[in-house]
């Protein structure tokens, strides 16, 4: 049973995000590009699966630029057994990341689907439901446990909801996506880097795959938000609730 | 039939009607067209009488077959889009259904979904934060039909109206039986929900354990507040996931954030950066947190706890 697993590089997430002057987008010239973090954790739990012998093979797929590989080196680098570049240079909207996706999904017929349940650029949380709803799979949205159950062909999975959280049991083949708390991700080993680099990456066009990108919006502008003025300092509790009365009216 | 008008999902544990579903109603009527609120499940009757009652609603949909009885995304997705698609906009709250549903419903639809919609700023453009509320973005859509999530602490709820409107049962069972629910757990609070309460005291790994969390809940209860927690804490078990503030977690803007024992890292913030009052108390004067507080407070919690909860008895009662 093979397990894809989809990555996407991001602004680091240490790295203070600026707008460009222009207002058309943020700056990433000279900025730390990484992982998107819900994606690392991805990846842990399909070669975690693996390891555990519920997996036979992690295939890892990004989208995007040739500089899109060094995140798959990433991913094979954390046991991916091979990987998949999808060539674009354009930044998609989550329902065309989601068709390519499933194109790739009929093309290499996996069990599962494992993704980040968000990235942390566009903070969309689209993706994995998106795809589900193309290929007419169960979904595990928010998971913080996954339990395969190869008997039954179904999998156990834990969701982390509003309300506290949620056990449902999914008919395979399934689409997952990653809460934080799912796993903690391993560091990368130099063995485990130098291995990668003889792990293959294979390189796909969207012409290859003939998948229609039709643009659905349009970003107009793009901003920072307004910034808090400073605060006061406060050096007692009576203080406090004194400010609290009577200046900020709210208790 | 010409696409006008707008469905909203509406939200409810079949106990109550969430806060969410007016506030999401609210966002509808900036739109143009009339609102139909859609309610799946097995709500109880107080939640039918307050969807009646809900200012702008202009009918309501029922559908209580069982498929939809545990809210399963594949099941409710498949209605939703197929009830949507005669309609110009389908909208539901940002909160973990909401965005379990339409971004389904859209790929069914074939379109777009808009998430986390912080402003509408025309019928076809909408702003967005992203980067953890770090930027905002404006975007139009150009799609037949707009799907969006709607973050609830931007839009407030109207006041409920004195007239009901008709409530119409439907019944599209759409039983995909792919999923089902195994068990939940959902612990029953006396407290105001996180997500709309008039004041929130949320505590971080300052906190040191989950014994001393408790300090965090007692200054809640008297000043009948909800709980919040950075991930920190929730990560070191000092409280469960539900009460996560952030980027991943809730999203909370209520009139009084009191940060405790929390750095404030950038995840954190993005869920609570909104808030009309925040007050900080940490022992670390660099902390992050204080960039965004209103009240500065800088000292051993330890210390600051009991004394304000001592403070709070007597002020509060002479109050």
């Amino acid at each position: 049973m093979k397990c894809l697993v989809a990555v996407k590089r991001v602004i680091d997430f240490n790295v203070k995000v600026r707008v460009k002057s222009d207002g058309t987008g943020v700056e990433t010239v000279n900025v730390k590009m990484s992982m998107n973090p819900f994606d690392e954790i991805a990846i842990e739990e399909a070669v975690r699966q693996k390891e555990a012998g519920f997996i036979s093979e992690v295939i890892a797929i990004s989208i995007g630029t040739l500089e899109s590989t060094e995140i798959l080196r990433a991913a094979l680098a954390r046991g991916a057994d091979r990987a998949i570049l999808v060539e674009d240079d354009a930044t998609r909207e989550s329902i065309n990341i989601a068709k390519i996706l499933s194109c790739i999904a009929k093309r290499e017929e996996p069990t599962f689907i494992i993704l980040g349940k968000q990235a942390i650029d566009n903070d969309c949380n689209q993706t994995g439901q998106m795809l589900a709803g193309l290929l007419g799979w169960s979904q595990g949205t928010f998971a913080s446990k996954i339990v395969i159950q190869p008997k039954e062909k179904t999998v156990l999975v834990t969701r982390e909801v509003d309300g506290g959280l949620e056990t449902l049991s999914l008919k395979m083949p399934v689409v997952l996506t990653t809460d934080l708390r799912l796993n903690e991700p391993r560091y990368m080993t130099l063995p485990n880097i130098m291995k990668a680099k003889q792990k293959p990456i294979q390189k796909i066009t969207l012409q290859e795959l003939g998948v229609d990108c039709k643009q659905h919006l349009k970003v107009l502008q793009v901003e920072s938000p307004e910034i808090r003025r400073v605060g006061k300092e406060i050096n007692s509790v009576s203080e406090l609730v004194d400010k609290l009365k009577n200046e900020a009216h709210v208790l | 039939m010409e696409r006008n008008n707008i469905l909203v999902l509406a939200e409810h544990d079949n106990l109550e009607l969430k806060a969410a579903t007016g506030k999401t109603v609210s966002a509808a009527r900036q739109l143009p067209g009339e609102i139909t609120l859609l309610i799946v499940g097995s709500p109880a009757a107080t939640v039918l009488q307050a969807a009646s009652r809900l200012p702008g609603v202009r009918q309501i949909w029922l559908d209580d077959s069982s498929c939809y009885q545990d809210f399963l995304a594949e099941n409710v997705a498949t209605l939703v889009a197929e009830l949507g698609k005669d309609f110009a906009y389908i909208l539901a709250p940002a909160s973990t259904h909401g965005k379990n549903i339409l971004p389904r419903v859209a790929a069914l639809l074939g379109v777009a979904q808009i998430s986390e919609v912080i402003k509408i700023i025309s019928p076809n453009t909408y702003q967005r934060p992203t980067y953890a509320g770090n930027v905002l973005e404006t975007v139009q859509s150009v799609d037949p039909i707009q799907v969006l999530t709607v973050r609830t602490t931007a839009f407030s709820a109207f006041p409920l109206s004195a007239t009901e409107v008709a409530i119409e049962k439907i019944a599209k069972p759409f039983d995909l039986k792919l999923s089902q629910r195994v068990s939940q757990e959902t612990p029953r609070r006396e407290r105001p929900e996180l997500t709309s309460a008039r004041i929130v005291v949320s505590g971080g790994r300052g906190l040191q354990s989950k014994e001393k969390f408790k300090l965090i809940e007692e200054i809640a209860d008297q000043l009948g507040a909800a709980i919040g927690a950075s991930r920190a804490a929730v990560d070191a078990g000092f409280i469960s996931n539900e009460y996560q503030v952030g980027q991943t977690g809730k999203v909370v803007a209520p009139e009084l954030y009191l940060a405790v024992g929390i750095s404030g890292a950038i995840q954190h913030v993005a869920g609570m950066k909104d808030s009309k009052i925040i007050v900080a108390i940490n022992c670390d004067p660099n902390a992050p947190i204080f960039e965004i507080a209103d009240y500065r407070f800088v000292g051993d919690l330890f210390q600051i706890l009991p004394a304000l909860q001592q403070e709070l008895a007597i002020r509060l009662d002479k109050a």
